[in-house]
């Protein structure tokens, strides 16, 4: 492994100082990045350990009525903190639907928003890859390229964003606090990561030295809750990304749909944000021709990247069943295989 | 390394003999505590750490190595490449044996694979060697990777697995298929596999002048000394190994591999004892694994579902520079009475490492491709697939027409599919839902693997204090053999099992021949057999010719060693403890040898099998595809169950391996350049928790005089087959899709709105 310095400020103030160098990033609980050092995927200089300041692993009710979460709670204690489920719950059910219990026990917030695609070859250092080595060409776009995105790809990156958590996220409209060296700002989690365009290698709008410190769920957001799922469709039971996931939530009123978000996983460079589908949904009744109807428009601009048009079907196919998921309600408990089809199988016993 | 000490568990309750009990693993506490000593757990005082730089590309050669930069890494020691290496006795290329294949220790500068071995860092610590390894830099010459299974011109191998024929045929199959009445003709693939053991390779070597101490996990100690022998050029006698544990083998450490003679070599470049452990990624190439087949399969069966004809043909492929090619056809020798039967093999060359021993090589591969198949014919004569294979049962090896020396297959048959409920499965596909809505499937398969022996030695001997010893240089793979193969040594020297010091796992042991094939306990356990019999029949020597024991006069045969004791075996009256006997002869101990060797009469007379029969449900979203194994049944015939508990155990993981063969297992590899893109845990799948149901193991009763001393059949292997099938045909069931490239994808069941 490449010999780093390995620094633990004190204060925000000190962390951004010590992260603003260049070849310095912030270390939390690791859960990626190690693995990434590991594979000389990344060599870093300097770590900054954030996971020792104060005042960011809290869960604050708003007196707005939104929800602040900080960047250090943990991703299995957001998870299992009961208000938060049963307000956020497609939140808590996408959580629990990643990764496995050891890494949900580890892993943060703001560590799951930056976590690094899984796209093999950006970890197979063996190969080109325009994130890794910008400028250096794209060998998956003509490679072993079954998982990669069929939305908002490029010729020069055709990797997709790994996180379950951020999708119903950002279905959700949440916001993200960033302390950077002129201070703190927010900009809406949806604008947070790029699409790849010609300079993957740029993944977020985030500057050198800013740390990401909370998530913030807006005041509408628990609006949601009587009728909000989210469905990860994946090659094995549990501890497997996403092929494709939806985040479906819905507000029914007197047998029509009010409002309506919906968000996909596993099918571009960022958690996809489907509003013309959301468009068709104001108004209508909740019924499988509506949902049909969001699910064509969801993927209206769906093309396959190489050997994956089939994720273009199976994304629709999956929307239309997480609409219909979300409006038959929220299930009073979540079910022991969290998001998964055969979540409500009778005798599940863990994910 | 402390003694083991296995017996400090609780003692267990037993009646009778100890076979047969399903005692607990002996050396459980040890593990379950962090002290059973992996290879990798030795730190011998001043060892140095090595890693290896392996390939990126998979054709062509290194041109250079920037080992100046490497060298300057705080921490590195040296730089072990092709032009700075200690010297090995004979070329690695030469084949001295047919157990023997080429390895990659830094012979040359080719590349022949990805991930093969180009140099050796060894480092103060791990960090600094991993990062001198970086540091190296490598620049290639780089030529077309050969890939895939049409990478090139086939041609027919002169043997496929270990020395069967390539083709083999009995009947007319042309004649057979023209007459039948329905014909299938399918092609399967299955992907490559690669060996994910908990334990990777690893080695940590010791030179004290011209001797040589290792610890590696092997699951051949004999076979790897020598090996290290001729490499080295020293006498057999110089060379210790410690594997008293493996983190699984599964046939990948039947051999030393490349990287634990780098071990070696490095070792012996420094002067230093060296660890050298495989990362996971480099598991993906140097140390074996199971080749991609292509299998065309064509049947035919008469108007009453009677097989006329079975032409199995199945390509593989091998490295570029060793042989070793899966035996998937010869699946289809000994189970379902065809008339007519040929197999067959082609191949061709890629640039892998040599694919070697997978568990179950050759049979789990073709299993999946034969009952896909057989599943097909049924479903073509219209008639239920348990139906139609016990109306083509083989009552005689159908290849060979010997009789079977045993085979309780109809047993298991009835008693899996009573288990399973069978009978309530509709013939239809696509016509059975549960309460959610999802796709409910049935599929079965039968699962067979040979019973084989190889050649083994044990030493048993009775000390004074009445207790006994019983050496064997066996292994424990995780598969139960400490505890296993004690059990059969107890019972050989008529003791209780803590009465017995059970040695062994290190090569100055009596030679247990190899851990492979399933043979293990029938092979190790009768040379124990016969050592326990052959120290009992001296001991017996010397109470029957004493006047002044009880069993004076009895005779060699007329004794009966239990509970310590030799008793008269016409008056059990008079019997004698095996201290007195000893403590009167004044001798310490008695001891003896004893062989377990198979039985090439009874080869040449019977064929011998394991047979059993799997039967699974699964579930399937019906639009979005995804599926989800929920039940397995499996009832295997074995022969003797030594120990049932890990037999379970072993039948267990073999089933859920089935369920990994059909679902989950894939080595993506770049059509382009050959890599494997996937060569990590978390990409590579195996089932987790998660995927693996409520699993049902009936064991059926069987009783083979024939087979070895014991009539034991062993059970590591041949639960992955019919498993795989079973779960194959179960997604045909449940979607009516029937899907012939594995592992079966979401993508293959979305065909339907």
């Amino acid at each position: 492994m490449k010999p780093f310095d390995y620094v633990r400020p004190a204060t925000v103030t000190e962390a951004i100082a010590a992260a603003a160098q260049p070849g310095a990033v912030y270390l939390a609980a690791g859960t990626n990045l190690l693995d990434l050092m590991k594979g000389n995927i990344s060599r870093p200089d300097r770590l900054v350990d954030v996971t020792h300041l104060g005042g960011l692993d809290g869960i604050e009710r708003l007196a707005d009525g939104g929800l602040r979460i900080g960047a250090l709670v943990r991703n299995a204690d957001l998870a299992h903190d009961a208000d938060f489920a049963r307000s956020y719950p497609a939140v808590a059910e996408a959580l629990l639907s990643g990764a496995s219990a050891q890494l949900r026990n580890a892993a943060t917030v703001g560590g799951n928003l930056l976590q690094r695609t899984r796209c093999a070859y950006f970890y197979d250092t063996a190969s080109r890859c325009n994130k890794r080595d910008a400028g250096s060409g794209c060998d998956a776009r003509h490679g072993e390229n079954r998982s990669h995105a069929v939305l908002g790809w490029s010729e020069h990156c055709i990797a997709t964003h790994p996180s379950d958590f951020c999708v119903p996220l950002v279905a959700l409209d949440a916001v993200v606090e960033i302390e950077g060296r002129n201070g703190r700002r927010e900009i809406a989690l949806e604008a947070l990561h790029r699409l790849p365009g010609d300079a993957p290698e740029r993944e977020s709008a985030l500057e050198p030295g800013d740390l990401i410190v909370a998530v913030r769920l807006p005041p509408v957001a628990s609006g949601f809750a009587a009728h909000a799922r989210y469905l990860k469709v994946r090659e094995r039971t549990s501890y497997a990304f996403a092929m494709v996931s939806a985040a479906a939530a819905l507000r029914i009123e007197s047998g029509k749909i009010i409002e309506a978000r919906l968000a996909l996983g596993g099918v571009a460079a960022k958690p996809w944000r489907a509003r013309g589908a959301e468009d068709v949904l104001r108004g209508v009744a909740p019924t499988a021709d509506a949902f049909q109807e969001a699910g064509w428009r969801a993927l209206t601009d769906a093309k396959p990247s190489g050997d994956n048009a089939f994720k273009i079907e199976l994304a629709r196919r999956i929307v239309v069943r997480a609409l219909a998921l979300a409006a038959a309600g929220t299930p009073a408990r979540l079910p022991a295989l969290p998001a998964s089809p055969f979540a409500s199988t009778t005798g599940a016993i863990h994910a | 390394m402390p003694e083991l000490n296995l017996t400090s568990a609780p003692a267990h309750l037993r009646h009778g003999s100890n076979i047969g009990q399903p005692l607990t693993r002996r050396d459980g506490v040890l593990k379950v505590t962090g002290q059973a000593t992996y290879a990798a757990d030795n730190h011998p005082p001043g060892m140095l750490f090595a890693v290896m730089a392996v390939a990126g590309i998979s054709r062509g050669r290194v041109v250079s190595l920037d080992v100046a930069a490497a060298k300057r890494h705080r921490g590195v020691v040296d730089v072990m490449t092709p032009d700075h290496k200690p010297p090995l006795a004979i070329d690695p290329e030469i084949k001295t044996s047919p157990f023997v294949f080429r390895m990659e220790v830094l012979q040359s500068h080719e590349v022949r694979y990805a991930n093969q071995p180009i140099a050796v860092v060894i480092a103060e610590t791990l960090e600094a060697a991993t990062e001198g390894a970086v540091l190296l830099a490598p620049r290639y010459e780089s030529l077309p990777a050969l890939v895939g299974l049409d990478a090139g011109e086939s041609f027919v191998p002169p043997a496929v697995g270990v020395g069967n024929p390539t083709e083999n045929h009995r009947g007319d199959v042309e004649a057979g298929l023209a007459s039948a009445e329905k014909q299938i003709d399918a092609v399967y693939e299955t992907p490559p596999q690669y060996h994910n053991a908990m334990e990777p390779h690893a080695i940590v070597a010791h030179w004290d002048g011209d001797k040589l101490s290792v610890d590696m996990p092997t699951q051949g100690l004999r076979l790897s000394l020598a090996r290290i022998a001729e490499l080295f050029g020293i006498a057999h006698d110089k060379i210790h190994i410690r594997s008293p544990f493996l983190g699984g083998g599964f046939g990948s450490k039947g051999f030393l591999a490349g990287p634990q003679t780098l071990g070696i070599m490095a070792a012996k470049l420094v002067g230093r004892p060296v660890k050298l452990v495989l990362r996971r990624e480099q598991m993906y190439g140097p140390v074996g694994h199971r080749a991609p087949t292509r299998q065309r399969l064509r049947i035919g069966a008469d108007g009453e579902g009677r097989l006329t004809a079975l032409d199995h043909h199945a390509r593989t492929v091998s490295s570029t520079f060793d042989d070793f090619y899966e035996p998937a056809a010869d699946a289809s020798h000994t189970l379902y009475a065809a008339p007519a039967i040929r197999t067959s093999h082609d191949a061709v060359r890629v640039n892998t490492g040599t694919p070697l021993f997978m568990r179950a090589p050759g049979e789990a591969t073709g299993s999946i491709a034969l009952e896909s198949a057989i599943d097909e014919m049924a479903w073509a004569c219209g008639m239920d697939p348990l139906a139609f294979r016990l109306k083509n049962y083989a009552e005689r090896e159908p290849i060979s027409g010997k009789p079977f020396s045993s085979k309780a297959l109809r047993a298991c048959y009835e008693q899996g599919a009573a288990r399973f409920g069978w009978a309530k499965r509709s013939l239809q596909p696509r016509q059975m839902r549960d309460d959610a809505g999802l796709l409910v499937g049935w599929g079965m398969g039968t699962a067979t693997f040979p019973a084989l022996m190889f050649q083994a030695e044990a030493r048993a001997a009775i000390r004074r204090d009445g207790s006994g010893v019983m050496e064997i240089g066996a292994h424990d793979m995780g598969q139960g053999a400490w505890t296993a193969l004690a059990q059969i040594a107890a019972d050989a020297v008529g003791l209780d099992i803590d009465r017995v010091t059970f040695k062994s796992g290190t090569s100055d042991l009596p030679d247990a021949g190899i851990a492979g094939g399933s043979a293990h306990t029938a092979t190790a356990g009768a040379a124990i057999h016969s050592a326990g019999a052959a120290v009992i029949a001296k001991l017996a020597d010397l109470a029957t010719n004493d006047g002044r024991s009880p069993l004076f006069g009895a005779g060699n045969a007329g004794v009966i060693a239990r509970d310590g004791r030799l008793i008269r075996r016409d008056d059990e009256s008079r019997s004698e403890s095996y201290a007195e006997i000893l403590a009167r002869a004044g001798v310490a101990e008695v001891e003896a040898r004893g062989t377990g060797v198979p039985n090439p009469a009874a080869m040449e007379e019977y064929a011998m099998h394991a047979h059993g029969a799997v039967f699974a449900e699964v579930k399937v979203d019906p639009e979005l595809g995804q599926i989800r194994v929920s039940r397995m049944v499996g009832a295997f015939a074995a022969g003797r169950i030594v120990n049932p508990r890990m037999v379970q155990s072993q039948l267990f993981g073999g089933m859920i391996w089935g369920l990994s063969f059909a679902l989950h297992e894939e080595a993506i590899t770049d059509r382009r350049t050959g890599r494997i893109m996937n060569a990590n845990l978390g990409e590579y799948h195996v089932p987790v928790n998660a995927d693996v149901p409520p699993l049902d193991v009936v064991t059926v009763e069987e009783h083979d005089p024939h087979v070895n001393a014991l009539g034991i059949k062993g059970v590591g292997e041949i639960g992955i087959t019919g498993s795989a099938g079973a779960v194959a045909n179960a997604v045909w069931h449940a979607t009516g899709v029937r899907v012939r490239r594995f592992p079966i994808k979401i993508d293959d069941l979305l065909t339907q709105p």
